[in-house]
Order: structure tokens, then C-alpha cells, then sequence
């Protein structure tokens, strides 16, 4: 991967470390506006964390309508390789582009904390150079993240391999304890967790390299 | 006219529950189902009150909830001098 779109919305906050984290890998970030309507010549696309237009009714309920998200979901259905981090990941479910929601954390606290997390599923461009089973410990950040959905769409996501990371112990009291959620093809993926916080191990934990490694190393279409 | 947004049945709902276990401690008791949810108000340009309430239902389901875990109900509200 080369060209990297980081999509910066009215509000998003971790446009810098996600960019830092693929320039890191030798990916080419650069920033994207959230009113730009054409992604092409990008081999990926982060939608980072933060507080997209200021998270005003639900997170990520009015990005989806940001022009830029047009041009993600095309993107998306093309099977170039999309991230969702955070805030990023409830515009992806709320765009309707990863199943189910994110909803206030079951404690109604803000988190901040490293977690520990297992990976379940190495079918997508996040975990693919993960070994299934893998723990990893990654900060969380977040008052939104609890993971919820139906009981037929649950059953789906685990059965077809779409739970790409779950927490060690559940923070918030997502369902299944689901951390990251990728899409049937595994070219979208979601997760609360921030890997591109945990980079070195100066700062805590270099345990997000091989996932956003898996992501630089993903292929349009792959 | 007015949204009201509530959370789906089954869905958890833990700011309904905490307020719900808040009660008895302010003296009020028999207090139970308590469930925590939205309502927004506003003022539609139509040609009549049916118009108005398939307006307001269509962007309460488009925007003003998310039908993953919420339920979206519009109804009038009194009309309100603009």
C-alpha cells in the first residue's frame, strides 16, 4: 500500500497519529477532507477517532452524511481496504458498512485504559499477519463503544469469522465482547481500540504494529 | 410536531436503570420500567397534518435514529408561532 487516505471530519482528533502510524510503516499518509468527493488513486482509506461533527445526536450519525462518505462506501464495495478507528468505526456503522451499532459504555463512564485483546479472525486487512488467538494490548478511549446487535446478526458476524478482535475482559459490555468487526469480505474493519496508540513500546505498548502492519500490507481488491 | 426516540426492546438501557435505582434513594418508590430516550421537536412546512407526520416519520428514521437500536414515533405536537 502507498497512498493512504486519513479522512478528517468537522471535530476528528486522531487524524495525526493515524497518519504517523502509516508513515511509520512506510505507507504515504496523507489527509482527506471530509468534503472531498473523490478517493481514487488511494490504495486505503482510515477514518480516524475523534468527535466527528462533534458527535452531535449519535456518534457518527451525521458524518455518514459528510460527502466524503459516498466516496467510502464506493470505495468500500470496490474492495479497497478501509479502517474505521473509534469515532471511525461508529460511522462505518452508521453508515451501514460494518453490521450493528456502538452504544453508551454499560458502566456510562468514559474509559481510558490499555486493554487486552485476543484476536479471533485473521480473514481481513487488519489481522491478516495476526495469529488467531494473539493478545494484544491496545488503548481504549471512549464513552461510546459498547458493541450491540441482533441475535441472527450475532450469530453471523462470529460464524463467518467477521469478530476480528475481542477483549480480553469486556470494558464496556459489548456483546460477545467484541473489540473489531470486519465486513463479510474483510476489506472494512472497525474497532474501538486505538492501534496507532500503541506503536512503541516507549509509549506503553508497540502491540497496534502488526495490525496496522496487516493494513499497509493489504491490496486493493485483495 | 414532536420525535420521540426510545431504545429497542432488548437493548440495553443502563441510564434508564441508573435512574431507575436513583429513585428510592430521593423518597420516590414504586417506580419501575424506567427507560431513557429522546424527543425532539418541530416545526414542518406541509400541506396537511398527514404530510407533516410522513415527513417527520421519514427523517426520524433516516436521521434522528438509528433503527439498529432505536425506535423512531412521530406525532403532533401544538403548533408553535414561528
Amino acid at each position: 500500500m502507498n497512498r493512504v487516505g486519513v479522512v478528517v471530519f468537522p471535530g476528528s482528533n486522531c487524524e495525526y497519529d493515524a497518519a504517523a502510524a502509516m508513515n511509520a510503516l512506510g505507507a504515504k499518509a496523507e489527509l482527506v477532507w471530509h468534503s472531498t468527493t473523490d478517493l481514487s488513486g488511494f490504495d486505503g482509506v482510515i477514518l480516524p477517532g475523534g468527535f466527528a461533527h462533534g458527535d452531535y445526536l449519535r456518534p457518527g450519525a451525521l458524518a455518514r452524511f459528510s460527502p466524503v462518505m459516498e466516496a467510502v462506501s464506493r470505495f468500500a464495495h470496490t474492495g479497497g481496504p478501509v479502517l474505521g478507528i473509534c469515532n471511525g468505526f461508529q460511522v462505518l456503522a452508521e453508515a451501514g458498512l460494518l453490521p450493528g451499532a456502538l452504544q453508551k459504555n454499560i458502566g456510562l463512564t468514559f474509559l481510558s485504559q490499555p486493554t487486552t485483546l485476543v484476536v479471533t479472525s485473521n480473514n481481513s486487512v487488519l489481522t491478516s499477519g495476526a495469529v488467531i488467538g494473539q493478545e494484544l494490548v491496545i488503548p481504549i478511549n471512549h464513552f461510546v463503544g459498547s458493541y450491540t446487535c441482533d441475535d441472527e446478526t450475532l450469530k453471523r458476524v462470529l460464524d463467518s469469522g467477521q469478530v476480528v478482535l475481542r477483549y480480553k475482559e469486556n470494558p464496556n459490555g459489548s456483546r460477545a465482547d467484541i473489540a473489531g468487526l470486519a465486513n463479510e469480505r474483510g476489506n472494512v474493519v472497525g474497532l474501538m481500540p486505538h492501534p496507532e496508540r500503541a506503536m512503541s513500546t516507549l509509549l506503553g505498548s508497540a502491540d497496534g504494529r502488526v495490525l496496522l502492519e496487516s493494513f499497509v500490507a493489504a491490496n486493493v481488491a485483495a | 410536531m414532536i420525535v420521540d426516540v426510545t431504545l429497542r426492546q432488548g437493548i440495553a438501557d443502563p441510564e434508564g436503570a441508573t435512574i431507575e435505582r436513583a429513585l428510592p434513594a430521593l423518597g420516590f418508590s414504586g417506580v419501575s420500567n424506567v427507560k431513557a430516550g429522546k424527543s425532539f421537536r418541530m416545526t414542518i412546512d406541509a400541506e396537511s397534518e398527514s404530510a407533516a407526520l410522513e415527513k417527520a416519520t421519514s427523517l426520524a428514521e433516516r436521521l434522528l435514529s438509528n433503527p439498529v437500536i432505536e425506535d423512531a414515533a412521530a406525532r403532533l405536537g401544538e403548533r408553535v408561532a414561528t
